[in-house]
């Protein structure tokens, strides 16, 4: 940015030394700064700029949630919201980086399209609904009954034990944690579904 | 590698830098290629060929890490005479049951241990993807085996192994696989030329490699490479899968799959483990060696830490409380049951079969044909619209007004608002801590099942059924906290490492497991990830602040191990193999092994260790045989039992081919599993008639900017404008056949679907000559669907469903298509195309071609 040429009317005012000093080229060919990408280049407006990793409320270490790699990521909090997130240099893994999709972590997280509400489409409707989440847990815990109710199967033809319901499907858990999937296999297997998969199978 | 994942690729590129030369296989020219030293474009579905011939080259030359190979696999072991090899049976193995598509494997066996396959038939393994409990949990091998140290004797493993992969040559590989001789050639070298007492060569494969009906042989061709080369068990060696989501290694160890408890023991089937004792004795096979001899200590656990105070020895431990198997309950038969009507009920936890799976408008009509489906995501995803939006609704398959689903999306926590684990693609554990709170009514998986438990406890309260006993019974009493009562992650991380019942404390590790019941431990191979506890994966020890193998950051299954099977990392004396390649090795003075990791055997059995006769468990494994897990101690170079599809691997066609195996009268993998289901359909394959309806190969795989089926990148602005549509890449060539424009559009059909695309006319496909003629392959991103701030059609709505007979994964990269200029149809005139060309091709949808090629075959289908 070139921004000598916004002083020219209040040169004498100024004083001709601040003016000169006042363009990059002079501070890039007297300073540090031969190529003008770094200090030479600066205005008070970036030399008053900090990064917003800086003043952050607290830093979670954490890890990129797309593929397997396992990249650590540091995640950013201010004000409760979360500000930035950047690749962990202290990671084995990763060394700091991040690609592409690691990078737009942000974005994912605070995305506008996220789905923050409850949503409930009838039977034959058109359209979907408000729901609270007690009720939608309610209303899900009476299917689940209901449909052990149905497909129940105490013992096979042979009176060999069953124990189950095939009246019940999941798929998904790979983008879970463990303790997740723990819990969830935990609950469906006491409950007797056995029709449990996740992106493994595929 | 560089396309989907990036970051680990750096690793490869500072490997490079160092003098290593990188080679990259691959239909389709991409950002991984660009960097490479070497790029090979190869047809879709033919990388048995390729690493056949690679074995073929070793052996040919003598290039195998002689003493590795005589030591440490069964390279020695003298098959039963009772075997016979695909080379003779032109694409079938001895013990081929034409009646169920399956092997009896009684004649596989180790000479000596014929009768040792357990029930031999293959036929339920298949049907419960089974046949890798066996490898994982070792086949049995009981007693000795015979051997012949001079690998001269025609019937051991060596031997066997070069007749079969005798007709591999390069010349064959260029007339299968489309690579010319000269780079294959320069491949085989290269790979041969970097390996053995002072370097070691790594494999790694993405998992696209498993989306295949022969996967598991690709894997296992792989594995015998690295053996046969000493690569297995070093630094800078083995055979690396490239998984691709967070915690899918997780998911995998902690099952959310049918088959599979925690641990990999193996979900109970109603006619193989009818008893406790049953279950067990067919996960440890008593009298067998190896680690595995202490199942009984690792199943009692499990139940323990279920079922509490009620499981006890005198009950053997709840285990009538688990559900049986009783065949395919996978997740493509639950769609076809969905389409016909008897699942009630589906959960959707942060995956988008409408998009991410295999023949989508069967995903989509079988869910339009739940009584209810719950929707767990971050985003409104496809498969929570498909009533409203999808391709059918266009086509009238779908009415609103007649689509009975209730539907319930409830939003999910993302990974910075909630902390726990995920199990990185190198087993290890990373914990994260939580930033901010879910915003709305999103919440994590664990606050959703942990009430749906809390909520079903409570309506069953006062219920009398045996059936509720096993939800009444179970230890559900995590301590909560925040204003939503999150429960402890921290909780069921302590359980699952496992502590003592009686007094609480966290387990130190797997060796103190006991089956009396006085341990409890949710998944025996996690145990030590809460030793004294403390999180261990939660540990962040700068890698600054560490060596290079970093054993301080997270925590890696087993007991922070990093490299698997390492005692394969010394010679059989014990000493390192070579200076530069010193990983873990026997201190005579100290009595130890030690090393940079954690030893993967006996702290202090001694190289020379010899099991007494009759020994088992871990007592009959020699000081020598670092393949602890394995009922002989050996890496399989051929296995006699645990692969469904063959002892060895054998190149097949796909499932959807426009040639003709060149290598054996059989066509394709004839134990695949294959659906008879009025939605399900194949193309015709020579020497089926109508091949030529369908005369270009396709594939699909991911870019750099998206993530699987779209749901997290579609829906993310700075990535959606880096990959803003669908598009196909086509070469030049097949442009002007087909009279494709660039930038402009074109269609793809299959028997199940047309799709539509932009074109990409690229250098980065290549035309490959095949057996004497020319084979187009196009390349398709299937990250796209209809719902995101950029959409488009799906590539996976092109598949049809056939599976491998082992893991029951399905072929889904590759396939038969036609492509055409042009936008596609719309409304009703696409199903009109569609079966247009299901008639041209001859296709009657619930048929199949019988598994068994025979060349008469193509008058008509034969059904299931």
């Amino acid at each position: 940015m070139f921004r000598g040429s916004l002083a020219w009317e209040g040169v004498s005012g100024l004083g001709l030394r601040t003016f000169i000093e006042g363009w990059p080229v002079y501070r890039q060919l007297t300073g540090t700064d031969p190529l003008g990408r770094g200090a030479a280049a600066k205005s008070d407006g970036s030399r008053a700029l900090t990064a917003r990793t800086e003043d952050a409320d607290s830093v979670a270490r954490s890890v990129c949630p797309y593929c397997a790699v396992g990249c650590g990521q540091r995640v950013f909090v201010k004000d409760g919201q979360v500000s930035q997130i950047e690749g962990d240099p202290d990671s084995p893994i990763s060394r700091g980086r991040l690609c592409p999709k690691g990078s737009a972590s942000k974005s994912l997280v605070t995305s506008p399209l996220r789905q923050t509400t409850v949503r409930y489409r009838r039977p034959y409707s058109t359209q979907w609904e408000d729901l609270e989440l007690d009720t939608a847990l309610d209303m899900i815990a009476d299917r689940i009954l209901a449909a052990r109710e149905q497909t129940w199967e105490d013992v096979d033809t042979q009176g060999r034990p069953l124990n189950r319901t095939l009246g019940i499907s999941s798929l998904g858990g790979a983008t879970l944690d463990n303790e997740e999937n723990y819990l969830i296999k935990k609950l469906f297997t006491a409950m007797g579904a056995l029709q449990i998969e996740n992106q493994a199978r595929i | 590698m560089a396309e989907a994942h990036p970051v680990g690729f750096q690793w490869v590129m500072e490997a490079k830098r160092r003098g290593a030369k990188v080679f990259h296989v691959d239909p389709r020219f991409t950002r991984t290629s660009a960097v490479a030293d070497e790029y090979l474009p190869i047809r879709a579905g033919t990388d048995i060929a390729l690493l056949g011939g690679v074995v073929r080259y070793i052996l040919d030359n003598e290039l195998d890490f002689r003493e590795y190979v005589l030591s440490y696999t069964n390279a020695a072991t003298i098959v039963s005479e009772e075997f016979s090899d695909t080379e003779d049976g032109d694409g079938f193995f001895s013990g081929f049951d034409p009646e169920t598509g399956t092997y009896v494997q009684d004649s596989w066996q180790y000479e000596g241990h014929e009768d040792s396959s357990g029930s031999g038939h293959t036929a339920q393994e298949r049907d419960s993807a089974a046949g890798l409990t066996h490898e994982s949990h070792g086949a049995p091998v009981g007693g000795q085996t015979r051997r012949d140290e001079t690998l001269q004797h025609p019937r051991c493993v060596y031997q066997i192994l070069k007749r079969h992969f005798a007709r591999y040559t390069p010349e064959m590989v260029e007339r299968v696989c489309g690579i010319s001789q000269a780079q294959f050639l320069e491949l085989a070298r290269a790979w041969t030329a970097n390996s053995g007492r002072d370097r070691t060569g790594m494999l790694i494969y993405s998992v696209g490699w498993t989306q295949h009906s022969v996967g598991v042989q690709y894997i296992r061709t792989g594995a015998i490479i690295q053996l046969l080369l000493g690569n297995m068990g070093r630094p800078g060696g083995g055979v690396m899968a490239l998984r691709g989501h967070a915690s899918i290694q997780g998911s995998t160890d902690i099952p959310t799959l049918f088959n599979l408890l925690p641990g990999y023991l193996p979900m109970p089937h109603h006619a193989e483990h009818p008893s406790f004792d049953e279950w067990v004795d067919s996960i440890r096979h008593p009298g067998q060696k190896g680690f595995w001899g202490n199942a009984r200590s690792f199943a009692a656990s499990l139940l323990k830490a279920y079922w509490g105070d009620a499981a006890t020895p005198e009950n053997d431990f709840c285990y009538g409380y688990l559900p049986r198997l009783t065949g395919d309950h996978g997740t493509y038969q639950q769609v076809l049951n969905m389409i016909d009507g008897k699942i009630k009920g589906y959960f959707l936890l942060g995956q988008n079969p409408a998009v991410g799976s295999a023949h989508g408008r069967a995903q989509r009509l079988g869910m339009a044909n739940l009584d209810w489906l719950v929707v767990r995501d971050l985003f409104m995803i496809e498969s929570a619209t498909f009533w409203q939006n999808g391709p059918e609704v266009a086509t009238g398959e779908i009415v609103p007004e007649e689509c009975r689903t209730e539907v319930f999306f409830l939003p999910a926590a993302s990974h910075v608002e909630k902390e726990g684990t995920f199990t990185q693609t190198q087993r290890l554990l990373q914990w994260r801590e939580k930033a901010v709170e879910p915003p709305g009514d999103a919440r994590s998986e664990l606050w959703f099942f942990y009430h749906l438990g809390r909520k079903l406890r409570e309506k069953l309260a006062d219920s009398t059924l045996p059936r509720d006993r096993a939800l009444l019974d179970l230890t559900w009493d995590y301590p909560t906290h925040g204003p939503h009562a999150e429960p402890s992650a921290e909780a069921v991380l302590r359980e699952i490492n496992g502590y003592d019942v009686a007094t609480g404390r966290p387990l130190s590790g797997f060796a103190e497991a006991r089956a009396d019941g006085s341990t409890a431990i949710g998944c025996w191979i996690y145990s030590g990830v809460y030793a004294d506890g403390v999180n261990q994966a939660a540990r962040r020890k700068s890698r600054h602040e560490q060596d290079w193998v970093a054993a301080e950051w997270g925590w890696a299954w087993p007991a922070n191990r990093r490299i698997l099977y390492n005692r394969a990392s010394a010679d059989p004396d014990g000493n390192p193999w070579s200076e530069r390649k010193r990983y873990v090795w026997w201190d005579a003075e100290k009595a130890e092994w030690t090393g940079y990791d954690v030893p993967d055997f006996e702290k202090t059995k001694p190289p020379s260790y010899r099991p007494p006769v009759g020994a088992s468990g871990p007592e009959g494994i020699a000081g020598d045989d670092p393949f602890v897990m394995q009922g002989d101690g050996k890496g399989w170079l051929y296995a006699p039992s645990g692969v469904l599809d063959g002892p060895l691997p054998t190149h097949y066609e796909p499932v959807e081919s426009p040639v003709r195996n060149p290598l054996y009268g059989q066509q394709a993998n004839p134990t695949r599993k294959m659906y008879a289901h009025p939605v399900n359909s194949v193309n015709p394959s020579p020497p089926q008639e109508h091949a030529q309806v369908f005369p270009y190969v396709f594939t699909v795989s991911r870019l750099t900017e998206h993530h699987t089926a779209g749901a997290m990148s579609r829906t993310v602005s700075p990535l959606a404008e880096l990959q803003p549509e669908m598009f196909v890449e086509v070469s030049p060539a097949l442009a002007g056949e087909v009279g494709l424009t660039h930038l402009g559009w074109a269609h793809l059909v299959s028997g199940r679907a047309v799709i539509e695309a932009k074109v990409l006319v690229t250098d980065r496909l290549t035309p490959l000559r095949v057996d004497g003629r020319i084979i187009h392959q196009v390349w398709l991103p299937y990250h796209f669907g209809f719902e995101g701030l950029v959409t488009g059609d799906s590539a996976n709505d092109l598949f049809g469903i056939s599976l491998d007979p082992n893991v029951l994964i399905q072929e889904s990269k590759v396939g038969t298509c036609d492509v055409r200029p042009g936008r596609r149809p719309t409304g009703p005139a696409l199903l009109d195309l569609v079966a247009d060309y299901q008639r041209r091709a001859g296709i009657v949808p619930g048929q199949h071609a019988p598994a068994v090629t025979t060349d008469n075959e193509g008058k008509e289908h034969g059904a299931s």
